[in-house]
């Protein structure tokens, strides 16, 4: 009698050599793989938990100033040149793969106040205490050749900062008031003062190129327009201003990084409430710099760390510190989105990894689609709270850990406080302010 | 085929077979203590011992190397060549075990009442709970969401989970004492049979009662197959039925086989037509078209790895166990929203802020020009939106029986008065 059974030949399912690869035949029946959302939930915690295993972001130290480092500029074309200028006016030009400083030159008497480089990465522009502007080549001297900038102007005060434009030849600079110089002129084209004694920092926007930003000392942000030669609007936040950086994805978004341990991303349209205040520092914040992808940014500090933040939230995703590190005067992120620099005031540019965890170099096919699905993983099941708990957890310095425990305190009192008054108090008397807008005093046009 | 088993002694012996793993070896073990592990798609023999003492239950651990023993006395695990790796005396008078795969618990039903979890790959207890049911001699297990199904002398049927303490479904299925339970592989039907010659089907879904049948002979032994086909074991004639659950029960079975001795055990074979019987004189595999799953994923169950995969997928099996504390009657409640957790959460920060920080702000309608802004009209229009939560609409079910008695009405009816 015939009898239909299953019967499978092993020559199908089993290989032939060693040398060939191993037959797996896929069923994606529901029925044949049970537990789906459990299994997943453990794999998704054992990712988290080797996110944070391999979390090793610091990668080195470039050493060689000799006073703490001031400012710092990237290169536009090339990924592996940064420049530095130090207290003592001297300017260093990093090679990054290298990790060493291929030139040095004497560019001030004094602080070097800012630096910028030119749009086309031939040339450089350094101010420092010294009451100059100096422009510079980026390719050192010839054998035997010494350090001499292209073109140096004297002004009559201190200059505080400078920034290039993104597309034409001019730049501008700040200390006084807002000067915008043409590149082979003297004296600045226009002067824009809006009745402020001293302006701290300006930024040009790289979207909308004739747009700039400042700082300035009593504590407003001053937009101005190139075109038109005036000054657009302000607003006149709580605490001083120390920079700002504009998103280089958004034409209309900046942050700023403030005095008073937070950061503010404005919509220059609508400044009247910041679209976000971050919230996270416990000291000073003293440099932002957006990532390219402008999704996220990078602020340094006056308690010695630096932070990454989603542009979207309000808290950090990222702190990074450590025990040689001190005051981060200056932060940058690299064009290629992988690497933060920051310049601290202990002499140090230090080289760390934008995503703490990540794998560097080229990575095979199969690992590729391993980080990919783990950090699917890792998104879907974000929310459960033993994952978000391994998620959230770092590690703090003492000094850090215990200010933001007492910071966290005095804000829940002035809440309490403020939430007695209301209840004991007329109903509608005292409104509910929100915290983005309690920071703004007031936006002038 | 039908091995006999001159080796079982003179007195009948009771061979059981516990699951042929999913790696197609076959565990034999004899009431008098004869122990026989065998790779069973090539005959080839992996150990056979003589454990010296009455053995009441025996089941493979989560790889063919490794097995478990319920010995009359103690526990013992066994390695594949049939060396004793342990002896665990806390795991005392075990009748039957259970295997949770996805888990690796060892789950085991002792004759004092005791239901005792063991974690095989850290070799700790997790749970011990006195069932308070007597001599707990009929188990089953789901494999769908790995809760423990125990039968007991009352008729009932209890549901276990290592972290209760008390059952979690009490379901009483027949009228004197249960004699055998199984569950079907998805997890939604439950087939017992009891001394009341019933055998009854149940939705698990829902606990309820789906189809009865009664056998002259009760069934003692059940074993559903990876496509859903019931195998009952009636003294010494094997039946099998059709998925019983989607069929009404017919008068004749699908097939039904006579054995030499009362059989004392059945399990199918994974992706094989097969089926195991261990009875009195020996062990006989019976062929049953439709049985098994004909497409296996390698990568859950492969019966045709190398050593190599065996290993690899080891590894990965371990790193992926899940924690017994996830053990619960719907496995997918991981994925769903808290949402009793999420409104205690969202009513503390209204206690601490003051306020509802989701809470819409009031409807404000818009200023509109040319004198329609004036306080009537936008009073008109705040009222629109006014009470819009607790406004009923009417569900649109409603709207349709007045469509129909228009239809079925004469077209001439209008013109009448």
């Amino acid at each position: 009698m015939r009898v239909k059974v299953l019967s499978r030949n092993p020559d199908d399912y089993i290989r032939e050599t060693k040398q060939d690869l191993q037959r797996v035949p896929r069923n994606y029946d529901p029925a044949l793989h049970p537990f789906e959302v459990p299994r997943e939930y453990m794999r998704a915690l054992n990712a988290t938990k080797l996110e944070r295993v391999f979390a090793k972001p610091f990668l080195a130290s470039l050493d060689g100033h000799r006073d703490g480092v001031n400012c710092m500029a990237k290169h536009p074309q090339s990924l592996s040149t940064v420049l530095s200028g130090a207290c003592d006016g001297e300017v260093k030009i990093w090679n990054l793969t290298k990790r060493e400083c291929i030139r040095t030159l004497q560019a001030h008497e004094g602080f070097v106040r800012g630096i910028c480089t030119r749009f086309c990465g031939t040339s450089f522009f350094t101010v420092g205490d010294d009451k100059t502007v100096k422009h510079w080549k980026m390719d050192g001297p010839g054998y035997g050749g010494e350090e001499e900038p292209l073109h140096t102007i004297l002004g009559k005060t201190v200059y505080t900062g400078i920034d290039h434009h993104w597309k034409e030849p001019v730049f501008a600079t700040c200390g006084h008031q807002v000067d915008i110089w043409d590149e082979q002129r003297t004296s600045p084209i226009c002067s824009l003062t809006w009745g402020v004694d001293s302006i701290s920092s300006v930024k040009f926007n790289p979207v909308e190129t004739y747009l700039l930003g400042s700082c300035a000392s009593d504590r407003n942000i001053v937009l101005y327009d190139m075109r038109q030669s005036t000054p657009l609007k302000k607003v006149i936040l709580d605490m001083r201003t120390n920079t700002l950086c504009w998103n280089p994805m958004e034409a209309f978004i900046f942050t700023s990084a403030n005095e008073d341990h937070n950061l503010y991303t404005f919509d220059m349209r609508f400044l009247e409430s910041p679209v976000m205040i971050h919230i996270d520092h416990v000291s000073a914040v003293l440099d932002v710099d957006y990532s390219p992808t402008g999704k996220e940014f990078v602020s340094a500090s006056f308690d010695k760390s630096i932070r990454i933040f989603p542009v979207d939230k309000g808290r950090s995703r990222e702190v990074y510190h450590t025990k040689r590190m001190q005051h981060v005067i200056t932060v940058k992120w690299t064009y290629d989105n992988k690497y933060i620099l920051c310049g601290s005031d202990e002499m140090n540019i230090r080289l760390w990894k934008a995503n703490a965890s990540e794998k560097l170099g080229v990575l095979v096919p199969r690992e590729r689609a391993a980080m990919n699905y783990n950090q699917k993983l890792k998104e879907k099941f974000q929310h459960h709270p033993q994952i978000k708990r391994i998620a959230r957890h770092r590690h703090l310095p003492k000094a850090i850990y215990s200010q933001a425990k007492e910071l966290r305190i005095m804000r829940e009192a002035r809440r309490r406080k403020e939430l007695n008054r209301r209840k004991h108090s007329k109903p509608g008397s005292s409104p509910f302010v929100s915290e983005k807008k309690k920071h703004i005093v007031a936006v002038v046009k | 085929m039908s091995l006999p088993g001159p080796w079982l002694g003179g007195s009948p012996a009771a061979p059981l077979i516990p699951p042929i793993s999913p790696h197609r070896h076959l565990l034999l073990g004899g009431q008098r203590g004869h122990v026989a592990a065998l790779d069973w798609q090539t005959k080839s023999l992996l150990c056979e011992i003589n454990v010296m003492e009455t053995v009441t239950d025996i089941t493979w651990l989560h790889t063919e190397t490794m097995f478990a023993v319920a010995q009359r006395r103690w526990l013992y695990v066994y390695d594949n060549q049939g060396v004793e790796l342990n002896c665990l005396k806390r795991f005392n008078g075990v009748l039957r075990m259970e295997f949770l795969p996805y888990h690796f618990l060892l789950a085991t039903a002792s004759e004092t009442g005791f239901l005792q979890y063991l974690d095989i790959s850290v070799g700790k207890e997790v749970a011990t709970i006195c069932t308070r049911g007597g001599r707990l001699g009929v188990m089953g297990q789901n494999p769908a969401n790995a809760i423990v199904h125990l039968g007991h002398s009352n008729g009932t049927v209890t549901l276990w989970s290592p972290n209760v303490k008390e059952p979690l479904v009490r379901m009483l299925c027949h009228q004197g004492g249960v004699r055998a339970v199984a569950v079907d592989s998805s997890g939604t039907y439950m087939a017992t049979s009891g001394l009341d010659r019933k055998l009854r089907v149940y939705d698990l879904r829902a606990y309820q009662p789906l189809q009865s049948l009664v056998l002259p002979v009760g069934a003692g032994h059940l074993s559903f197959s990876q496509r859903g086909l019931l195998a009952a074991a009636c003294g010494d004639v094997v039946q099998l039925g059709l998925p019983c659950a989607l069929t009404p029960p017919v008068s004749q079975p699908y097939l039904s086989h006579t054995l030499p001795r009362a059989a004392h055990s059945l399990r199918f074979c994974p992706f094989e037509d097969v089926l195991g019987v261990g009875h009195g004189s020996g062990f006989t595999s019976l062929l049953v078209p439709g049985a098994g799953q004909a497409n296996f994923d390698a990568l859950e169950n492969n019966p045709f790895r190398s050593q190599k995969q065996r290993q690899e997928w080891e590894v990965k099996a371990l790193l992926e166990k899940i924690p017994s504390e996830l053990i619960t009657l719907d496995p997918g409640q991981l994925g769903r929203v808290d949402a009793i957790t999420m409104e205690q959460k969202h009513q503390e920060r209204v206690e601490r802020l003051g306020f509802d920080p989701q809470a819409k702000p009031a409807f404000q309608p818009r200023r509109k020009l040319k004198g329609r802004s004036s306080a009537g009209s936008l009073l008109r229009r705040k009222k629109k939106v006014a009470n819009e939560e607790q406004r009923v609409r009417p569900s649109a079910p409603e709207r349709e029986p007045k469509a129909a008695p228009r239809a079925q009405r004469p077209a001439l009816d209008r013109f009448k008065k």
